[in-house]
């Protein structure tokens, strides 16, 4: 029988300072600073090249769109292998060894900062041309009408609109890109999911560390679901339903069985 | 910046064509299985039993708040150690390959399941009560009426989430199981060319990948018309 003992969590590790708790809590605050970088970033590109989605430069939507194929077609474990380890010797020789000079854990956290940001990116990306293509026509025309230019009609009546809309679909990949963090531990990032092994590898004890980061990922999980909720139902556009799709299937519009 | 070689490339095609036997295998394996075990999660949250909805729904979130790399650790450090006590299997088991497909089973069932459920909602309810009306018993009306309907309405979701799942395989490479990226990763460490196989990797990822989502579209297309 599997003999359980929770108390593990609070011994000291080996090397002293610190209970096994705590090394599970830096993995915790890993994963957390990560994501959240990761998700600025992609907030960042995924609004820029949604935008040249559907502008009418033929080049810049083409642009666009080779960067969404790109990042959606690759899976996400090889773009992480790509950042952290083709991408230094890619760059030019100085900065490169400039790279890998880092302290490791500034290594494996800025590729993981790349690497999610522009991942979750492309998916934003379809998310704001998606919503600024559910907008009525006459919003851009009444806009340019009225003398806008075309980046202040953008900035001021379609990205504040769509952003409204898409809301329900962003939490959604917000809580991917908190779930896609745990692929980072293969690249030496000590983040819930690498503790958890190490843990294991540690203690002997792999239950007790399994169950406890799973119930953070999942607390997680809950926590953003409670914020973003509190969120959409403060930004709701008047009129619209907020039963968008999601395009991974994720979530099916709610439809009473 | 260093130069690329790509000379290693065609020594390794062969364990690279057995890996990607590995990639393949676990690819249908789990769709096969995500499909059957979706359909019939997504049959009972539907149910008017109140019980087997909440239980399918429970199912169903539960997998979708754990990252499957946790699911894989989970399923790889945890349960061939239940599987050998069980079976009284032999320590040394290779049990891998087989908790790797539980697994993607168990994970991307939950996600069919939301798909297959969305499929069946978007069937008009005219059709069940039709069924019923014509003396179908409920479970016959779901399986002759409602869920050949959902499937041809959801054959495009379903189709991208199989291309979701292919490249998702990619991360039995925490557990150590050698499939395509994970014997190109290998190979590439050994022959120090690991950047060139990298990349390699990828391209092959991206063109199976990017071929099978145009094709996806275009049968989209052509179900709309």
């Amino acid at each position: 029988m599997y003999h359980w003992r929770w108390g593990v969590l609070l011994e000291e590790v080996p090397s002293g300072g610190a209970t096994y708790l705590d090394w599970i809590l830096s993995g915790l605050a890993t994963t957390v600073a990560a994501s959240l970088a990761a998700w600025t970033l992609a907030l960042l590109v995924g609004t820029l090249m949604g935008v040249l989605r559907t502008v009418p430069s033929r080049t810049l939507r083409a642009v666009a769109t080779a960067y969404v194929e790109l990042f959606r077609n690759v899976p996400l474990l090889v773009q992480f292998f790509v950042w952290y380890f083709v991408v230094p010797d890619l760059l030019p020789a100085a900065l490169g060894a400039r790279v890998k000079a880092l302290p490791p854990f500034t290594q494996s956290f800025l590729a993981t900062w790349l690497c999610l940001g522009f991942f979750t990116g492309a998916r934003v990306c379809e998310q704001v041309r998606a919503g600024i293509e559910s907008l009525a026509r006459g919003q851009r025309a009444a806009a340019l009408a009225l003398g806008f230019t075309l980046p202040q009609a953008y900035r001021t009546v379609l990205l504040p609109l769509s952003f409204r809309i898409i809301l329900p679909p962003l939490t959604s990949e917000l809580l991917n890109i908190f779930k896609n963090s745990a692929v980072a531990s293969t690249i030496n990032l000590l983040e819930l999911a690498a503790q958890a092994r190490q843990l294991t590898d540690y203690t002997a004890q792999p239950y007790e560390s399994f169950l406890t980061v799973t119930a953070l990922y999942v607390g997680i999980n809950l926590a953003l679901v409670a914020l973003m909720h509190l969120l959409e139902g403060r930004v709701r556009v008047p009129g619209f339903l907020h039963g968008h799709e999601e395009r991974d299937g994720g979530g099916a519009p709610e439809v009473a069985p | 910046m260093t130069e690329l070689d790509w000379s290693a490339i065609p020594a390794a095609l062969p364990l690279l064509g057995r890996g990607a036997r590995v990639t393949l295998e676990i690819t249908g394996a789990a769709l096969a299985g995500g499909i059957a075990l979706g359909t019939v999660l997504a049959v009972l949250r539907v149910s008017p039993a109140r019980p087997l909805s909440w239980l399918s729904a429970a199912y169903v979130n539960t997998f979708r708040t754990i990252p499957l790399v946790m699911v894989l650790l989970w399923f790889f450090l945890v349960v061939p150690d239940v599987l050998v006590r069980v079976f009284a299997l032999p320590r040394s088991a290779d049990v891998r390959f087989t908790t790797t497909v539980v697994a993607f089973v168990l994970f991307e069932a939950a996600y069919f399941a939301e798909i297959i459920r969305a499929g069946i909602q978007s069937v008009s309810r005219g059709q069940l009560s039709a069924a019923l009306a014509l003396g179908m018993r409920r479970e016959q009306a779901m399986r002759l009426i409602i869920l050949p309907q959902a499937f041809r309405n959801m054959t495009p979701l379903l189709l991208t989430q199989a291309i979701v799942l292919f490249q998702d395989t990619s991360l039995v490479f925490v557990i150590g199981l050698l499939d395509f990226f994970g014997t190109a990763d290998a190979v590439g460490r050994r022959d120090g060319r690991q950047a060139e196989l990298i990349l390699f990797a990828g391209a092959i990822y991206f063109t199976v990948s990017f071929a099978a989502s145009h094709l996806v579209k275009q049968l989209e297309r052509r179900l709309a018309t």
